[in-house]
């Protein structure tokens, strides 16, 4: 059986283009070991998540249309990030309701547009990867937007069952938001460090040596909590563990080598 | 320790307020320790995950078939309960139903009102009202009465005196009810507080309540509750006035059972309330006891603008069980008082832009991290993350732009609006975006490690060496 490649457009995210250039690797060559030819548009910037969630609808308006725009032409878009894959999947088609010429354009897309390990599991049916070995006990976080608004739960424990030395223990409350919420961290920041801070303690408590997620806005939070906690567990992006190789200094510890 | 709360003003001083709650280990402990409770108590009531599902679906189309018929079903609300006895009223504000309720009280010459448990007389403030106009109203309900002791307002819409430890209110009891001495034996606490209530329903002129439902075609008031407290206020004293929200009707009987399984195992993790009321006329020839008068009053107090629109109208769909409060991960740090508002937490968040303003709200919609967990829960299905992003839009938008919420300022400032100019311009073009992440990664050790609110708490971010973009470039 034969069957044409796909061409899948990796949809970078601006934070993982600014903060963690990694993730777009790992998540490269995960999807190039599942068969994909893998391309990442140059023009693209963000999804228009910050100024959607700000109230400012004309703006995230004009993003989605260039990005709608950009990621034509292909068989899907992917990214490493649930809530930035939720807002082409699940909010570009409500930017464009009442736009006859964009709607369908914007349903298109969503329909091709996949966060990345659902779409290694549910869409390619991956059962397996390399992995990074010998990880021991790891724990995971499971982002907000992902797991309500596109259903990503059991995909990355999928993934991660299949690399060898590694077990995920459960955090007591995995579904719980870790205070990230974009510019919620910033503007209610008491509140939100509470919410970071049950987090860091819930990663704490499992025991395990490495906190994952899917999206590098939760985990940026909660490695900056445990950091400055001085804690020694590591944080990282799912995809840089499954895709295995060699491993970079954690989230929030490389800038103080 | 807490504090006395009876005049807000819910955009100001939010962030005190809940810096205040969170900063307190023990009462973030006690919301977190309650809320943790209703949590596994509701989990155990739905093991289904499919029943659940249809039974949300149900409660949802129930809700959007009544309020699509609304104006039709209070007419025929007004016509059945007239037939029926019960005397019918309308209230735009709550001035207007303050007004309504007290004229009712001066006409009987009143002294004494006991009410059940409603949040809709909260809403209007009626005890401040009827304590202006020299009537006493006491609450039956018993965490309503240990807040009206306490002298604050509920924290949360189903378990108003959650905040207080039984401690506290063990003292409450030993410095305000007469001959009472200190006890924090939760039996004997209770045992106090029916000793004196007892006692009122007995001597009330007046029995207040809210309702649950009420259903056009019968003309029936439907009133939900656990203490029998409801029961007492609407059959013991000689008049009962209920008030409530022009939104808490149904067309047929048939539509409350979904409604009710949905309301109670959502609320307190119950199969079902210990007491269910269905109250269809007064007194009637020949019947041992019941009032002599029933009256209805109506309040609009912002629903219909909510109404108007079609997005906005799924706000109305509420049947206040608090199920968002309870798994609301702001909620349960900093607790109802915070926010300022009658109703607190996200159903909070999206209804008192309606009551008070977008302007006088600003911070509602806002302090939330879009977590989506209140939608997950509500049973019926209202998409409050939705709605939150629909007022943020509003609120952005300059005053008076939108007549979705008509004369009412935009609750961003011009700082903000124009923050969001200058960051949409770099992302929406690819070079000006290419130029300020290359600024930014080729100058990382520009960044300051003091980076405002992020690293009073977490360590600073710094941005990669090479952005992503240039070393997939390299690689070919």
């Amino acid at each position: 059986m034969s069957e044409k490649p796909k061409r899948v457009a990796l949809f970078v995210t601006c934070l993982v283009d600014m903060f963690r250039p990694e993730i777009g690797f790992a998540a490269v060559k995960l999807l190039e070991d599942a068969g994909c030819i893998v391309e990442a548009p140059a023009g693209q910037t963000c999804c228009g998540q910050p100024a959607y969630n700000s109230g400012d609808r004309a703006d995230a308006t004009a993003i989605a249309r260039h990005n709608i725009a950009l990621l034509a032409g292909f068989d899907y878009v992917v990214l490493p990030s649930g809530s930035c894959a939720g807002m082409i999947a699940k909010h570009y088609p409500l930017l464009f309701e009442d736009d006859p010429e964009m709607a369908g354009k914007a349903r298109a897309l969503a329909q091709r547009t996949f966060e990345l390990t659902s779409f290694l599991v549910d869409v390619l049916g991956v059962e397996a990867v390399a992995g990074a070995s010998h990880l021991g006990k790891v724990t995971y976080h499971d982002s907000c937007s992902g797991l309500r608004e596109l259903g990503v739960k059991t995909q990355p424990r999928k993934l991660l069952g299949s690399v060898a030395g590694l077990t995920v223990s459960e955090l007591a409350a995995p579904e719980e938001c870790c205070g990230f919420g974009g510019t919620f961290c910033v503007k209610y920041p008491e509140i939100s460090d509470r919410m970071v801070s049950d987090k860091a303690a819930d990663a704490t408590a499992t025991g395990a040596a490495m906190v994952l997620g899917g999206d590098l806005g939760c985990l940026m939070n909660i490695a900056g909590k445990l950091k400055r906690q001085g804690s020694p567990i590591a944080v990282r992006h799912v995809a840089e563990v499954l895709a295995g190789g060699a491993l970079v200094a954690p989230i929030g510890e490389s800038g103080e080598e | 320790m807490s504090e006395h709360i009876l005049e807000f003003k819910p955009a100001e001083g939010f962030r005190a307020r809940s810096k205040a709650v969170v900063d307190n280990p023990f009462l973030r402990q006690s919301f977190r320790g309650a809320m943790d409770f209703l949590m596994s108590k509701r989990a155990a009531q739905f093991p289904d995950a499919e029943e659940l599902e249809s039974l949300r679906t149900l409660g949802e189309r129930i809700r959007q078939y009544n309020l699509a018929k609304l104006p039709t079903l209070l007419e025929q609300l007004e016509a059945k309960l007239t037939q029926n006895g019960i005397q019918v009223h309308w209230a735009e504000t709550p001035d207007e139903a303050n007004a309504i309720i007290l004229g009712i009280c001066h006409a009987r010459h009143a002294k004494l009102m006991v009410k059940g448990k409603s949040m809709v007389s909260e809403e209007i403030e009626l005890n401040h009202a009827a304590e202006a106009a020299g009537i006493g109203a006491l609450e039956s309900d018993m965490g309503e009465y240990i807040v009206q002791l306490a002298n604050e307002k509920p924290s949360h819409i189903i378990m108003p005196a959650i905040h207080k430890t039984k401690e506290e209110i063990a003292r409450l009891f030993a410095d305000k009810v007469e001959g009472v001495d200190y006890t924090d034996n939760v039996d004997a606490l209770i045992q106090i507080g029916r000793n004196v209530l007892r006692q009122k329903f007995l001597e009330a002129d007046i029995g207040l309540s809210g309702v649950n439902f009420a259903v056009a075609e019968t003309g029936t008031l439907c009133l939900v509750e656990n203490e029998g407290n409801g029961r007492m206020c609407t059959t013991a004293p000689p008049v009962h006035i209920a008030v409530t929200g022009i939104e808490k009707i149904v067309e047929k009987l048939e539509h409350i059972p979904p409604l009710l399984s949905l309301l109670t195992r959502s609320a307190t993790g119950q199969n079902i309330s210990t007491y269910f009321n269905m109250i269809s006329s007064p007194r009637l020839a020949g019947e041992k006891d019941g009032p002599g008068e029933v009256h209805l009053v109506l309040l609009d107090n912002g629903r219909s603008q909510a109404y108007a629109d079609e997005q906005l109208r799924k706000t109305l769909q509420c049947i206040r069980c608090g199920a968002c409060m309870n798994h609301c991960p702001v909620y349960t740090r900093i607790g109802g008082h915070a926010y300022g508002t009658t109703y607190p937490g996200p159903i909070g968040k999206i209804i008192s832009p309606h009551m008070l303003g977008l302007e006088a709200t600003s911070s509602m919609a806002t302090a939330s991290s879009l977590c989506g967990a209140c939608g997950e829960v509500c049973p019926v299905k209202i998409p409050i993350p939705e709605l939150l992003m629909r007022l943020r839009e509003e609120a952005f938008t300059a005053p008076h732009a939108n007549p979705a919420m008509v004369g009412q300022g935009a609750g961003y400032s011009w700082l903000m609006t124009s923050v969001w100019k200058g960051w949409a311009a770099v992302y929406r073009s690819p070079s000006l975006y290419g130029v300020a992440t290359w600024l930014g990664s080729r100058f990382s050790w520009l960044m300051p490690s003091k980076q405002g609110a992020w690293t009073s708490v977490r360590v600073p971010l710094k941005p990669a060496p090479r952005r992503l973009r240039d070393m997939l470039r390299e690689r070919g």
